[in-house]
């Protein structure tokens, strides 16, 4: 017969010998890991959009006085809608443009794989870099499109790109859309391939045209798969900041200033933590309404329901 | 209904050319499988016919058109898939009536063409499921339904039964052959199952690395094999096949490479000293004879005992209706049926035998 082990070492002996706390140590590090680097820093925000902090200065708690005062801000509204629309207009386009990408792409094409590749480097490109090549592209004295378009004899002088809300809206826009583009036409491109080809040679047979091909087969087999894309695509969309903030720091006259490079100008140039917290945590509701909208969207369908194949 | 005519069909891929010029005629109202090995080129043929592939050169002829040129909507064709190919995002009825629907009939019309064959396939308590929730067997019923429905000229059907169990096969075979013999409408199917080719058919296409073969009714095929490979390749278990010649002066012997003598009822154009296969079925051996065999294994199957054998170092399948009593290492006595025996030329494989 063996003596029971102490007390101390049961703990260890239970943690190291039962299912749970074996499973409970494998979870550590992980856990570890995200309440540092994701529960801390999330927290800290909320936090601090209920504080009067500022860079250098502990705040104090104010309730809901940042948010009140937000709500009397036209600027920050002016950001909502820019937000808006910046989200709404560039991922039509992106959804639009990357479907028919990813169409083009799954037909048999010479050097398709090549094409594929290439596709993907608007998304592989650092941001700030891409950016950097968009900001000469829309420069108000050298940019290579004014300079073709007057060649061309279309317009008589270099077109102020960034200088006017209505066209440095378009540009960024212009510019995120280039950006987003490949994931969605490279994501949507892997889900047209697992759409079988039999089913549109059956379709053909059935007497389909090529239209009644795509809005009656491919399309409603596509709609899972778009609702991930395009939820993610949103997400990314409506978080931007790399791309404003290198293009126009929100100007002119907060023309382009979503909410995200509103809530940096604040809190850090600015100097008002507490005040650009508020204004990030006010993308939360919307963030939530699109990961809804996201989680009604992708509940299987009832054709998606039954017996496995 | 309709005729069906293959003339010189040829298909390239790039430069292979996998059909190398296959004339078929199919009567109205047949049933003709395609049969052959993986690569043979059957299914290729069977997606020209559909339009799914271009025709590299020759013609085909569905009725009296011409349908080279024509995408598959216009060629009056109704195909079932191997994977059955149907919709998964719409149920049964919408799957069977889904041509219809394109076509801009009314509900009430495409409900009235749905229902019928629904019944003729025992579907109609599916009607509102969706492709998941069948078995197997009901999906390839959906996909002859959706077929049906068309009332096409001609049905094409590619491997149907490739995916199914062996028991639901046999059964699928005679609902198969049994709507055929219902609608009469000309039919075309392409299997690599020698056995649904010869219960099924009216008339097989016997295929092999994109040349026809043979062409026959099923009995045609298996009485007169017109070389080496339809030979090898109609019934189970497959033809012995044993090297040898004639022997000289004495033009009703067979003498096999190890000096096996076998007499032969029908040599036909076969000469002297020519090299020779000499086929013989397994079921034209029977028990009791001159001819000395080493039984190997034994497999009885209930209706009939399947006796792998060796012939003077030649494997050789017998198969028995009788039940024996033997054992690896035994020696069989047998008789070979003269007037079963086929002869083919070695060299080229043609049948010899008239």
């Amino acid at each position: 017969m063996q003596a029971r082990p102490a007390r101390s070492f049961s703990i260890l002996g239970w943690l190291l010998e039962s299912r749970n706390g074996l499973g409970f140590l494998f979870m550590l590090p992980a856990a570890v890991f995200l309440l540092c680097f994701l529960t801390y820093p999330l927290g800290l925000g909320v936090w601090l959009g209920f504080t009067d902090a500022r860079i250098g200065r502990e705040g104090i708690f104010v309730g809901l006085e940042n948010y009140i005062w937000l709500f009397d801000d036209p600027v920050f509204w002016l950001s909502v809608f820019n937000t808006m629309l910046y989200t709404v207009v560039a991922s039509i386009l992106k959804f639009a443009l990357g479907l028919w990408l990813a169409l083009i792409l799954n037909q048999h094409l010479p050097f398709k794989t090549f094409f594929r590749a290439i596709i993907l480097l608007p998304w592989v490109v650092p941001t700030v870099l891409s950016a950097l090549a968009f900001w000469w592209i829309y420069d108000s004295q050298f940019s290579i499109i004014s300079y073709v378009l007057m060649n061309l004899g279309l317009i008589s002088e270099p077109i102020n790109f960034l200088g006017d809300p209505g066209m440095a809206r378009a540009s960024v826009i212009a510019a995120n859309v280039w950006r987003g583009i490949p994931f969605v036409a490279i994501s949507l491109l892997a889900g047209l391939q697992t759409i079988p080809q039999s089913l549109n040679e059956a379709a053909a047979l059935d007497g389909a045209t090529s239209w009644q091909r795509f809005t009656k087969i491919t399309l409603p087999l596509l709609t899972p798969i778009i609702a991930v894309v395009m939820t993610f695509s949103v997400l990314f969309t409506f978080t931007d900041f790399q791309l404003i903030y290198v293009l126009t720091r929100g100007g002119p006259v907060n023309a382009t200033h979503l909410m995200a490079t509103l809530s940096f100008q604040r809190a850090i140039p600015g100097g008002q933590l507490g005040e650009g917290a508020a204004i990030a945590v006010a993308m939360i509701p919307f963030l939530l309404a699109a990961i809804l909208f996201s989680f009604f969207g992708l509940q299987r369908r009832k054709w998606q329901q039954g017996g496995g194949d | 209904m309709a005729t069906v005519k293959f003339r010189d069909v040829r298909k390239a891929f790039g430069q292979v050319e996998v059909l190398h010029g296959v004339s078929v005629d199919i009567e109205e109202g047949q049933f003709v499988v395609l049969v052959g090995p993986s690569g043979c080129g059957k299914s290729t043929l069977l997606r020209m016919l559909a339009g799914l592939e271009h025709i590299t050169s020759g013609e085909i002829v569905i009725g009296d058109r011409v349908v080279n040129a024509l995408p598959p909507k216009e060629r009056d064709i109704a195909m079932v898939f191997q994977n059955y190919a149907l919709y998964p995002h719409i149920t049964v009825a919408e799957n069977m009536g889904f041509s219809l629907m394109l076509k801009g009939a009314s509900k009430s019309d495409i409900e009235a063409k749905v229902r019928p064959a629904a019944e003729i396939l025992g579907l109609t308590h599916l009607l509102d499921r969706y492709p998941r929730q069948l078995s197997g067997g009901q999906r390839q019923r959906v996909a002859m339904g959706r077929a049906i429905v068309r009332n096409p000229q001609v049905f094409l059907f590619d491997e149907p039964l490739s995916n199914l169990d062996a028991k639901l096969r046999v059964s699928m075979r005679s609902e198969i052959k049994n709507l055929h013999q219902r609608l009469k409408t000309t039919t075309v199917y392409v299997t690599h199952d020698q056995i649904e080719a010869m219960t099924m058919a009216d008339k097989i296409v016997v295929m092999h690395d994109g040349i026809v073969e043979q062409v026959g009714e099923p009995l045609e095929l298996y009485d007169r094999p017109a070389n080496l490979f339809v030979a090898g390749f109609i019934g189970s278990p497959a033809m012995n096949m044993t090297p040898g010649m004639l022997a000289e002066g004495e033009p009703g012997m067979f003498v096999t490479g190890q000096g096996q003598r076998i007499a032969v009822a029908n040599a036909g154009t076969a000469k002297p000293g020519q090299k020779l296969i000499c086929g013989i079925r397994p079921e034209a051996i029977h028990l009791r004879g001159d001819v000395a065999l080493r039984v190997k294994v034994v497999e009885p199957t209930g209706s009939e005992t399947h006796v792998v054998a060796e012939l003077d170092g030649n494997e050789m399948t017998c198969v028995f209706r009788e039940r024996i009593k033997a054992g690896p290492g035994d020696e069989l006595k047998v008789s070979i049926d003269p007037e079963a025996i086929h002869l083919f030329d070695a060299e080229g494989g043609q049948r010899l035998s008239a």
